[in-house]
């Protein structure tokens, strides 16, 4: 069953367009709710006027008062209010909830509630978030800092024979899930709280909305719908979006129906966090690192959400696969009165990894080697460490990955061919490459604290039925999951059914995030399966006659940390994830230096992920991340006005179509890891992490001329191209 | 808020429909909330995403551009009606086959987007599948695994 290609569970459901989404479900007597939010930026809310022309006998207004709990949306600081009261921090923050059972009137209603707000001082820009240029939260607009410390960085400049120093800057992101985010709701005193809709993480919407209702766990019911999509998007800011539609309901009592539209979910949801990054690596003579310093800032908005866990991993993995004795990494994340950034695929490390990649070319090219070369004399091996002291005990051969990738996309032939035609040809090629890691389920301790919880059981027909709440949201869970019940239980693959995200039915298997389901809930799928069958094997009985005779078997696995993982959380030293993937990517570009364009003409993304459970969809997976993370590099440009996206569309947001991206090229190198199901390491992130770095290196390749910032539009290529000449 | 109705006649996934509509509606909302036809999905609302196409007398149309009325007499067929109840269309095979599909919300847009290419260009190159699917946006796949759904619905 592992590694082969078998059907997608829920693909005919899929193609058949029967899958229910939440926007194809409807309940009796059901209102549709909008949200209201402050048109304007950070100030004072004076007074919220609802203007004559609807009738407002009608609607169901909600406004912080109607909170019967907290107002406050419960992550990490619990700092986001639900709705805004009094003080709204930033642009198109929720105001003020509107309901009825006539969506075009309800629409019509919204454009009548003028909220007049006093205007407060807003900040834009890390620059001024660091400066204190005004003070935004707390007493520092600071939301985290992380300090990581290897070796001695002085000691290690002192050995240098030159120092190279660099600053590289990242841009925001849109997700854009195709499917926008929703909920519907029920919600009375007496049943509680019950949400359907588009989500990865159920369990985090149930634990926001028990403060906010002030309700008990058992009252509160959170059901994930088919969900279009999420890379992140849809990890945090489903809660407020669920906690809007149950205010709603709790006050109208009817369900409500609450679906963002295109433009509302790009303006008002989060985005993939700016940030700049500043090097300054020491360098031998022969290319040698003898020190790396990293500055790494990221700018979360108006309000904490996870950025510090995006920190957290941003800096992790600014060092990337390289062995150096002396690191240094302090970082920092701020605040800004834009909204809230979050969650996106990478999470964190797309950003210092298009840092790291571009610094390590620049480093080769000072001290006179290739980038290959470079890479080469400085790669992580087995038993060496990485900046978190991390020691690397599984089999790591990244030269033998780099020579492989290196060949695959023909990078000698390509890099001396372009080198003798590109002089007197009108088109510039280049050809670059990345090598990067991406770390496996939460940082650090995450896992231990999260404790998550799987469980399988038997039916009637002689089925198993695995229990968990992870989500697919289009990257396979039912799938890869169906696959190791199936291997561990020995039974057919059509045998596995998949219980529905339901915290009313299912245990808490965690987030689906980080890149972290197929590994960890993977293995705690294999490890309760492997409790059942002995359950089974005990009574000697068939799966149907034990389930007709004692009702359902069932067997419960709780996450235990592999032997000898050791993190500390004060230091930032020690085992920060239980395995890397691997990778190197190797973009080949063409640019049009009378145009400024880019194009992408050749991809190549090789990777080491321990086992392949699924080879069809994990190729897919790897080619999803890349086509998103060329997006990143040279499409995908958010356009800030006063905090505010300017370009909330899909004509204007650009995301790659099926004309502008290369062939895709993916392969794998397969080296099993001991605690992962089946050997199988983390992939969905990976893939985000690549390619800009890659795309940025092979167009100073084409140019002879760098840039250190994306998304590199030709706006900015032009610039520089042409006001050199 | 729209009062004045209209009827509209149509016949949708081979069924003659006559339906009391305001005239200005999208097609993508009659279709998904009177007809049931919820295989039709919104993307975006304003064209660029073709989540929403369907075949409207056979050309390929996002249907959340079109006013109903403009269905006036046609012949719609949305992803429901792509092939007979309980089997599939060999594009739809392919699909499942290749790993067309991830997250699903593109997919009914894009299943119908390729058969209205397959329809134009029977073995397509290269470029006529990466120019007649480019209406049609995919976040999840990065597209190489749907163009080699094309290809294997193309072989038949």
């Amino acid at each position: 069953m592992i590694g082969r290609p078998v059907p997608r569970k829920e693909g005919i459901a899929k193609v058949t367009g029967r899958a229910r989404y939440v926007a194809d479900m409807s309940l009796p007597g059901m209102l549709y709710g909008v949200t209201v939010r402050n048109p304007t930026g950070r100030g004072r809310i004076r007074n919220i006027v609802f203007e004559p022309g609807v009738p407002w006998e009608e609607l169901t207004v909600v406004t912080a008062r109607d909170i019967p709990g907290t107002n406050a949306v419960a992550l990490l600081m619990n700092d986001q209010p639900v709705l805004a009261d009094e003080v709204s921090a930033h642009i198109e923050e929720p105001v003020v909830l509107l309901a009825h059972p006539d969506r075009y009137l309800v629409e019509e209603a919204r454009r009548r509630v003028r909220i007049e707000i006093d205007p407060l001082p807003q900040i834009f820009t890390l620059e001024d978030a660091l400066a204190k240029r005004e003070v935004i939260w707390g007493t520092d607009n600071i939301f985290k800092t992380f300090s990581v410390a290897k070796g001695d960085i002085q000691v290690g400049f002192a050995a240098a024979d030159l120092i190279v120093e660099g600053e590289y800057e990242t841009g925001a992101q849109e997700q854009l899930y195709i499917e926008t985010n929703g909920m519907i709701a029920t919600a009375n005193l007496a049943d509680g709280v019950t949400v359907w809709g588009s989500m990865q993480c159920p369990y985090y919407i149930h634990k926001a909305l028990l403060p906010i209702f002030a309700l008990p766990a058992e009252k509160v019911r959170i059901i994930q719908m088919e969900t279009g999509g999420g890379f992140g998007g849809k990890e945090e800011y489903p809660s407020m979006i669920a906690a809007h539609a149950a205010l709603l309901a709790w006050k109208s009592g009817k369900p409500v129906k609450l679906i963002y539209d295109r433009a509302e979910d790009m303006v008002a949801t989060t985005k993939r966090h700016p940030s700049r990054t500043r090097h300054r690596t020491g360098l031998t003579k022969d290319g040698r690192l003898t020190a790396m310093e990293i500055e790494f800032d990221i700018d979360g908005g108006a309000y904490c959400t996870l950025s510090p866990v995006v920190l957290s991993r941003g800096t992790i993995h600014a060092a990337g696969p390289y062995e150096c004795a002396n690191v240094s990494i302090r970082s920092r994340a701020v605040a800004t009165s834009i909204p809230p950034h979050g969650a996106f695929r990478g999470f964190g490390a797309p950003q210092s990894i298009f840092a790291l990649e571009r610094q390590m070319d620049r480093c080769a090219r000072a001290v006179g080697l290739s980038p290959e070369e470079f890479r080469r004399r400085n790669f992580l091996h087995q038993g060496q460490s990485t900046a978190t002291g991390q020691v690397i005990r599984e089999k790591l051969e990244l030269e033998k990955l780099l020579d492989r990738a290196l060949e695959l996309s023909h990078y000698r032939q390509r890099t001396e061919e372009f080198a003798k035609t590109n002089p007197a040809s009108s088109l510039k090629r280049g050809i670059g490459f990345a090598s990067f890691m991406h770390g496996a389920g939460f940082t650090g301790s995450g896992e231990v604290y999260l404790k998550s919880v799987v469980g399988v059981e038997t039916t009637l027909e002689g089925n198993v039925r695995i229990l968990t709440a992870s989500t697919e949201i289009g990257q396979g869970t039912n799938t890869i999951l169906s696959q190791i019940a199936a291997e561990t239980l020995g039974l057919d693959y059509d045998r596995i059914e998949l219980a529905t995200p339901d915290t009313g039915q299912v245990p808490n298997s965690g987030p689906t995030v980080a890149s972290r389901t197929c590994m960890v809930v993977g293995k705690l799928v294999e490890a309760a399966c492997q409790g059942l069958k002995q359950i089974l094997e005990a009574s000697g009985l068939s799966i149907a006659d034990y389930t007709r005779q004692f009702g359902p078997a069932r067997a419960y696995s709780e996450y235990q940390p592999p032997p000898g993982v050791a993190w500390n959380d004060e230091t930032y030293q020690g085992d920060a994830y239980g395995a890397f993937a691997w990778a190197v990517y190797v973009a080949v570009v063409e640019v049009d230096p009378a145009t400024a364009e880019v194009r992408v003409t050749d991809f190549v993304a090789l990777q080491e992920v321990g086992k392949v459970i699924h080879p069809v969809m994990a190729t897919g997976q790897i080619e999803g991340g890349v086509a998103q993370a060329i997006g990143y590099a040279l499409y995908e440009k958010v356009a800030w006005k006063n905090g505010h996206m300017a370009n909330a569309q899909m004509t204007n947001y650009i995301m790659p179509t099926s004309a502008d991206l290369p062939p895709i090229r993916v392969f794998f190198e397969e080296n099993p890891y001991a605690y992962g199901p089946a050997g199988a390491k983390g992939i969905g992130e990976l893939p985000m992490d690549g390619a800009a770095p890659a795309i940025l290196n092979a167009i100073e390749n084409a140019l002879g001329v760098g840039f250190n910032e994306v998304p590199l539009t030709p706006e900015m290529i032009g610039d520089r191209l042409w006001s050199r000449t | 808020m729209e009062s004045y109705v209209t009827t509209i006649r149509c016949t949708v996934n081979g069924i003659a429909r006559s339906i009391k509509t305001p005239p200005m509606a999208r097609l993508l909302d009659v279709l998904r909330e009177e007809m049931d036809c919820t295989g039709v999905k919104e993307g975006c609302g304003e064209g660029e995403c073709g989540a929403c196409s369907v075949l409207l007398d056979g050309e390929l149309v996002n249907s959340c551009l079109i006013p109903v009325l403009q269905g006036e007499d046609s012949t719609i067929v949305t992803i429901e009606g792509l092939a007979p109840s309980d089997s599939l269309h060999k594009i739809q095979h392919a699909f499942l086959d290749c790993g067309g599909a991830q997250c699903g919300i593109c997919t009914p847009g894009m299943i119908l987007a390729t058969a209205a290419l397959l329809e134009r260009h029977p073995q397509p190159t290269p470029d006529q599948i990466r120019e007649g699917l480019a209406g049609n946006l995919c976040r999840c796949t990065g597209y190489m695994r749907i163009f080699e759904a094309v290809e294997q619905a193309a072989r038949g």
